[in-house]
Parts: C-alpha cells; structure tokens; sequence
C-alpha cells in the first residue's frame, strides 16, 4: 500500500467526493449507452455527430441543454411542493451510493444494516413521485403519480424477498459480508433459489425503475410523461431523466453486489484475482445495465392491470415460498 | 474497522447533506443560466395543446388504494422477516416452523383481496 496516512475524515472526504463523481458520471455514460444500446438493437446508428466519435458527447450536449431551459412553474401548481419534488426524487437515489461497495475498501460506509439501508432509502422516492404529481395540479400528472406510487410499491415487495432470500444465505444484512459470502455468486448458487430470487429482483427493479415494459405511470401515448408532465429544465432532469439513469446505475450496483458477487471474480479461482475488485464490480454493473437497456426495445407495455396482477398473483406468492426453499436449504442442506 | 454506531450515522448525515447540496447546487447554477421570458401561455396547466377543463386536482380512481392497505400487510412482514432471516440458521427449525405459519398467515390476506377479486380490473 501507499506510505501515506490520513485522518479518519480524511479517508471520507476522499470517498464521498469519489462516489459523487461515479454518480453523475455513471448516469451519463447510462444515457450514452441507453442511445446506442437501443439503436443498435433496433438496427439503427442512433446519435453520431455530437463530439464526433460516435456521437459521444450526446448525453454531456444534452445536459448542457437542459441546463440553460428556462424552468416554467404553473400558475396553477403548488409552487413550494412542486419546486422541491425533484429534489425529494433525487436525494433517496444518491443516498444509496452510500453503501455500495465498489471494492473491498471503497464503500463510503459499511453499515451494519446496508441492505436494509438500501430498501429503506429505496422506496421514499415514491414521496417525491407523489409530490411532484399532486402539486402539478394537471390530471395527467395525478394519474401517473398514483399509478408511480402503487407501481413502486407493488414491485417492492419482490424485491423485498429476493432482498430477504440473500441476508438468510449471507447471514448478514452488511454488504461487505454479503460478498464475502458469496464463493460462487447467489445467482448460480445455491442452484435454482438464487437464479429465481436474482429474476425476483431484476423484474422489480426494471418496474421500480418505471422503464418499458412497466412504464404506464409514464407512459407517453397517454399521459404524456405522468407526474413529470408539467416540469422543464434542470426540474425535469432531475425528477425524470437523471433519476432514471441514477436508478439504473444504482440497481444495476445492487443486483451486482447481491447476486453477481460484487468485486469478486466470478469464479474463486487464484488466477483471476490480479484483475481489482474495481473491474470485477464495473464489469458486472455494466452487465445488469446492458440487461435492463435489452429490455427496453424487447418487450411491449404492459397493461396497468395485467401490472399489478403480475405482482401480486405471481411475483409476490413466488417470492413467499422463495423465502421457505431458502429457510430449507440453509438449515438441511 | 471498528468503528462506533454514531460515527455511521453521522457518515449518512454528512452524505444527506453533501447530496440535498448537489441537487440544490446544480439548480442554482441553471437560475443564474436560464432565460426568464414569462408569457401568460406558459403558466397554463398543460392539457394536450387545448385549456384546461376543471381543476387537475381532481377525483380519481380508488382502486389504487387498495394497494396501499395491501401493501402495509407486506411491508411490516419485512421488518420481521429481516432480523429473523439474520439469526434462523442458529434457531434451527423450530424459527423455520414458524416463518412457515406467519407467512401462511399473509398468504392468507393476500388470498381473501384475491377473493374479493379487488386485484380483477376487467
């Protein structure tokens, strides 16, 4: 290691100011990615000329953009609420940061309670969602925010217990100790219960998440952008467009930390541990965010019924008994 | 690292604030960039290009209420299940025992809204 000590505060400073640059920074790759992704599998070239290699600079122009819209509050609308639901939508996503652990050592705080940390902090966007949809006082914004707040709460259930299923195989609610758990990642092992929980949580994340096919509270051809309706500028970057990308990047983290093994090597072979964690944890990020990217143009937009049918007639039963196969294998196998 | 329950909270307050500080920050630099170019049309409620009918805060549907109370069954089984699913592999089967009967117990009210067919729209 380096021959340089710094003072517990010291260490914060460094890592708080790290994670915030990985924010933003993983949210506009995120957007780059989503453009191209998208394009490519939809056989277009999508965005090229924007800072000329491949249209890299698309995300970065589209930001600068949005920062210089004039930002536009309805006469009608509750000025206060309206002002700070962005903010209430954006602050939970960033708060999770705090507990990802992109290496063994670079995590900002290792909690005792992480995961829980995580679901807790997870589902008080919907506060925001509600706000910014009441205080619109636009009805399209009304029924895209109920919709958002039932959405959100419905898919956090199976989230919830896949969440469960990975502390009763660790032992631990702290996400160091749940990676350092995990020779083989949860996914593949124990066979079967880990690949369905991993499916649990990818399915709730792309619906907390409100991107295609779950996303009819903001579904354009019908109420324009939902709860986002009435925002613009910097506002509506944050309560939609951002939070998005942060979501992805966020749970894209999560699912890897739980059940990819975090900035492990895939497989507990010696002669892959030259590679750092740092990669090992990137890679499998990115991964998830291919994945989530993949859904997007693949699936049709489900139906706000058939939505809340799925959760709770197949997602939430199957994450019941979930709980129970894992409570077996633990103690029996 | 051993390191004092306080000092952990006191990490999640500073990033509190370090985050509220970003979000607030970026929207301060937009107010100093932005044009400001008010024009009656622009305050109105947005209603697809026409003006608005009635008020936006308006009635609307109650099924998704029905949700909400669901949702409370579930979301206190979490606070339950969390620290058990901690400590159940030293309890050994008796605390499976009786997991299986408190989630037979949800299962249960999930199947009467199933019943009364609140989760059936069409």
């Amino acid at each position: 290691m380096f021959d340089i000590t710094l003072a517990t505060w010291q260490i914060l400073v460094i890592k708080v100011l790290v994670i915030l640059t990985v924010v933003p920074l993983g949210a506009l790759v995120g957007g780059y990615a989503e453009h191209k992704v998208m394009a490519h599998l939809q056989h277009r070239l999508g965005p090229m000329y924007p800072g000329g290699w491949h249209g890299w600079a698309t995300t970065l122009a589209d930001g600068i953009k949005f920062l210089l819209k004039e930002d536009i509050i309805p006469a009608a609308a509750d000025r206060k609420v309206f002002s700070f639901a962005p903010a209430a939508i954006m602050v939970p996503i960033i708060m999770t940061y705090l507990v990802i652990p992109i290496d063994r050592n670079l995590v900002i705080e290792d909690l005792d309670v992480g995961l829980f940390y995580l679901l807790a902090i997870g589902s008080l966007s919907t506060i925001g969602l509600l706000m910014a949809g009441w205080s619109s006082a636009n009805k399209y914004a009304l029924i895209g925010a109920l919709r958002s707040a039932a959405q959100l709460i419905a898919y956090e259930l199976p989230i919830v217990l896949a969440a469960a299923v990975v502390a009763m195989l660790a032992g631990s609610l702290s996400l160091i100790d749940i990676v350092e758990a995990q020779n083989f990642p949860f996914a593949v092992w124990p066979p079967g219960i880990g690949l369905v929980a991993f499916l649990l949580f990818t399915i709730g994340a792309v619906a907390e998440m409100t991107r295609v096919p779950f996303d009819m509270p903001v579904a354009e051809s019908e109420i324009i952008t939902g709860p986002f309706t009435e925002y613009s500028g910097m506002r509506y970057i944050f309560s939609h467009m951002f939070a998005e990308m942060g979501h992805m990047v966020a749970f894209g983290g999560i699912a890897a930390t739980l059940f990819l093994g975090g900035y492990k090597p895939i497989v507990p072979l010696r002669i892959l541990e030259f590679i750092p964690g740092v990669f090992w944890f990137a890679g499998k990020t990115m991964f998830m965010i291919f994945l989530f990217l993949w859904i997007r143009p693949t699936f049709p937009r489900v139906r706000e019924d058939q939505l809340q049918k799925f959760a709770w007639k197949f997602l939430i039963p199957v994450g019941l008994v979930l709980i129970l196969a894992t409570g077996a294998w633990v103690l029996y196998v | 690292m051993a390191r004092s329950y306080f000092s952990q909270y006191l990490t999640i307050g500073l990033f509190l604030v370090v985050s509220v500080g970003l979000v607030m920050g970026t929207l301060q630099l937009a107010r100093l960039l932005r044009p400001n170019v008010p024009s009656y049309e622009k305050y109105t409620t947005y209603e697809s290009g026409i003006d608005p009918i009635g008020q936006g805060w308006a009635q609307t549907n109650v099924r998704y209420y029905i949700f909400a109370l669901l949702f409370v069954v579930f979301d206190v089984e979490a606070v339950f299940l969390f620290p058990w699913a901690i400590v159940f592999e030293r309890l050994g089967t008796q605390a499976l025992i009786e997991m299986v009967i408190f989630i037979a117990i949800l299962a249960l009210a999930l199947l009467y809204a199933v019943k009364k067919k609140v989760l059936d729209w069409l």
